[in-house]
């Protein structure tokens, strides 16, 4: 495939860099921190539709990854002095290589007993993180002002994280629409429509799957140490959040499963619903129920989300949208 | 005669107490049309389950081209160059007739990068008679049609052996002749067939020769006229000795 030549690779790249330039360029740091969490979303929506959209896997855990990696980094970091880029790519290696060897037995499971098991996951970890005291147990790690310094203070330090998060939700975009070009996308949505029939098509099912589900953790993860090392700090219940877990299904499901486009379109208007909830007064924590009544809605009229419905409308528009 | 290409050997499939394939021998020679045939539950589909690697036999071999198959998944057996396809139809309903073949045509023996996989699978589609269909939902065919969508994807994995499970069930008359038509285009390439067909007229047209099975066991083997004419195979079907012998006394 000719990356270059495609629309769809500049419109990944021109979204990346919006991103990147609206706030960067004028300074702006209240932008900044809208756009970060709407980036992280993008990134956990997009990885997540590997698992969802593509090979038909229902992760409802996925975000064990995002906090393993924010973990790993920050452990790397406080306790043994790593800087902040080989933290990060070891703790995203790392979590990508625990979600192969994981994947391999939990993918044994179909349907609701693979749903169930990925919950069990991220709720055991996080469990054993919270008793885990070279890990500071219940109260988690927090950097020390020094790991900001290395990177030029605070202020500037910020932004490098900022820009590197955006980064990450290029590149997660960009992974996921190289996948769904590839051959090996091609054996998950075989999988995706009839995993036995795929097996006899000869798509080797166990291994592709658990690549998938591999390569869903890479990014997420990475995300993770850049995001807790933004907050300078990481504890249990705010990196294995099983909320935002399943407000990252909500987000592919609203979007359209399967697609690049809707996981990013899905992220995006769900962390503005979101925002416009948590600042209604006596509405903290209503929009987990708006986000439940949505899935309900989507999954009962309008199972291909957003960008099904525009493909219903524009067929065309599945060549162009990808 | 020309060279063994699957050879059966006293297979046994058991689940749980129920024998469902019972010390099953036979072998098939390259380009023959071998029909299997039995009454509903005699264990034909089982068999080709074993066969693909679907199923592990309990007890006994298979062996492909000489090479021992038996175990092996799904996925490494049709790499061989052994596909098949499925009596209930398991189109990949939201993806196009194109991109199911495609799959057949990437993961089959060849080993296919994605373009080489669109130009076999274009060429497939052509000869089963779908190539106006390319961007059609395979979900939105009719029977007929996923019929052949079945028969192209394994076609598209450039098979030397192909397992056709009643491929002409539930077509009507003029849909069965022209899937005829198709099979017996693909053995004028020199791929062998082994299938399962209910439709007496047709395996009896089609087939070099015939194996019956019945609860389980090899019944019969033989050329079409010997497997009709034998008591053994028309008691099973009719289930009555005395009455197989009337049928066959007024036939004679």
């Amino acid at each position: 495939m000719k990356l270059l030549s495609r629309p769809f690779f500049w419109l990944i790249v021109a979204v990346t860099l919006l991103y990147a330039l609206l706030p960067y360029l004028g300074g702006n740091i209240t932008l900044r921190e809208t756009l970060v969490l709407s980036a992280i979303y993008i990134i956990l929506a997009a990885n997540l539709n590997l698992m969802i959209g593509y090979t038909g896997y229902v992760n409802f855990g996925s975000i064990v990854f995002f906090g393993l990696g924010g973990y790993l980094t920050l452990w790397l970091i406080a306790s043994h002095h790593w800087g902040l880029y080989p933290a990060v790519l070891f703790a995203g290696l790392v979590t990508s290589l625990l979600a192969f060897l994981l994947g391999f037995g939990v993918l044994r499971l179909r349907g609701a007993y693979f749903a169930l098991a990925t919950i069990g996951i991220n709720e055991a970890v996080k469990d054993f993180v919270a008793n885990f005291e070279p890990w500071g147990g219940a109260e988690g790690i927090f950097l020390p002002f020094t790991a900001f310094k290395a990177m030029g203070g605070p202020a500037k330090a910020l932004w490098t994280v900022y820009l590197l998060i955006v980064l990450v939700m290029g590149l997660s975009l960009l992974l996921t629409y190289l996948v769904k070009r590839s051959k090996f996308g091609l054996g998950l949505f075989a999988i995706r429509e009839d995993e036995d029939a795929a097996m006899v098509l000869g798509v080797k099912t166990p291994l592709y799957k658990t690549l998938a589900y591999s390569l869903s953790a890479f990014l997420p993860a990475v995300a993770g140490g850049l995001y807790f090392f933004k907050n300078g700090s990481v504890i249990p219940d705010e990196a294995f959040n099983l909320h935002l877990s399943i407000e990252a299904i909500v987000m592919v499901m609203l979007g359209g499963q399967g697609t690049v486009t809707g996981s990013a379109v899905g992220a995006f208007l769900y962390e503005r619903l979101r925002g416009l909830l948590l600042t209604l007064p006596g509405l903290s924590n209503f929009h987990l129920v708006i986000a439940g009544a949505l899935l309900l809605l989507i999954i009962l009229f309008a199972p291909g989300g957003l960008m099904g419905w525009l493909y219903r409308v524009w067929p065309r528009l599945r060549r162009v949208l990808e | 005669m020309s060279r063994v290409i699957l050879e059966v050997e006293r297979v046994t499939k058991a689940f749980g107490g129920l024998l469902a394939v019972n010390d099953v021998s036979f072998q098939m020679h390259e380009g023959e049309i071998l029909g299997l045939i039995g009454p509903n539950g005699a264990g034909k589909t089982t068999l080709f389950n074993l066969i693909n690697g679907v199923y592990k036999p309990t007890k006994g071999h298979i062996r492909f081209r000489g090479e021992d198959i038996t175990g092996l998944p799904p996925y490494e057996v049709v790499k061989k160059g052994l596909a098949r396809t499925h009596q209930i139809v398991r189109p990949l309903n939201e993806m196009t007739v194109l991109e199911n073949v495609v799959v057949g045509a990437c993961f089959g023996a060849d080993n296919l990068g994605l373009e080489p996989a669109a130009r076999v699978a274009e060429e497939v589609l052509e000869f089963v008679g779908l190539a106006d269909f390319h961007e059609t939902l395979a979900g939105k065919l009719n029977l007929a049609q996923k019929k052949r969508l079945e028969v192209a994807r394994a076609l598209a994995a450039q098979p030397k052996l192909l397992l056709l499970d009643e491929v002409l069930a539930g077509l009507n008359p003029a849909e069965v002749e022209r899937m005829l038509g198709v099979i017996r285009k693909i053995r004028e390439q020199g791929i062998s067939i082994l299938m399962i067909e209910h439709i007496m007229q047709a395996i009896m047209s089609l087939s070099d020769r015939i194996v019956v099975l019945n609860f389980g066991q090899k019944l019969a083997e033989g050329t079409p006229e010997e497997v009709a004419s034998d008591p053994r195979v028309i008691e099973a079907y009719l289930g009555d000795p005395e009455m197989a012998k009337k049928i066959l006394e007024e036939e004679a």
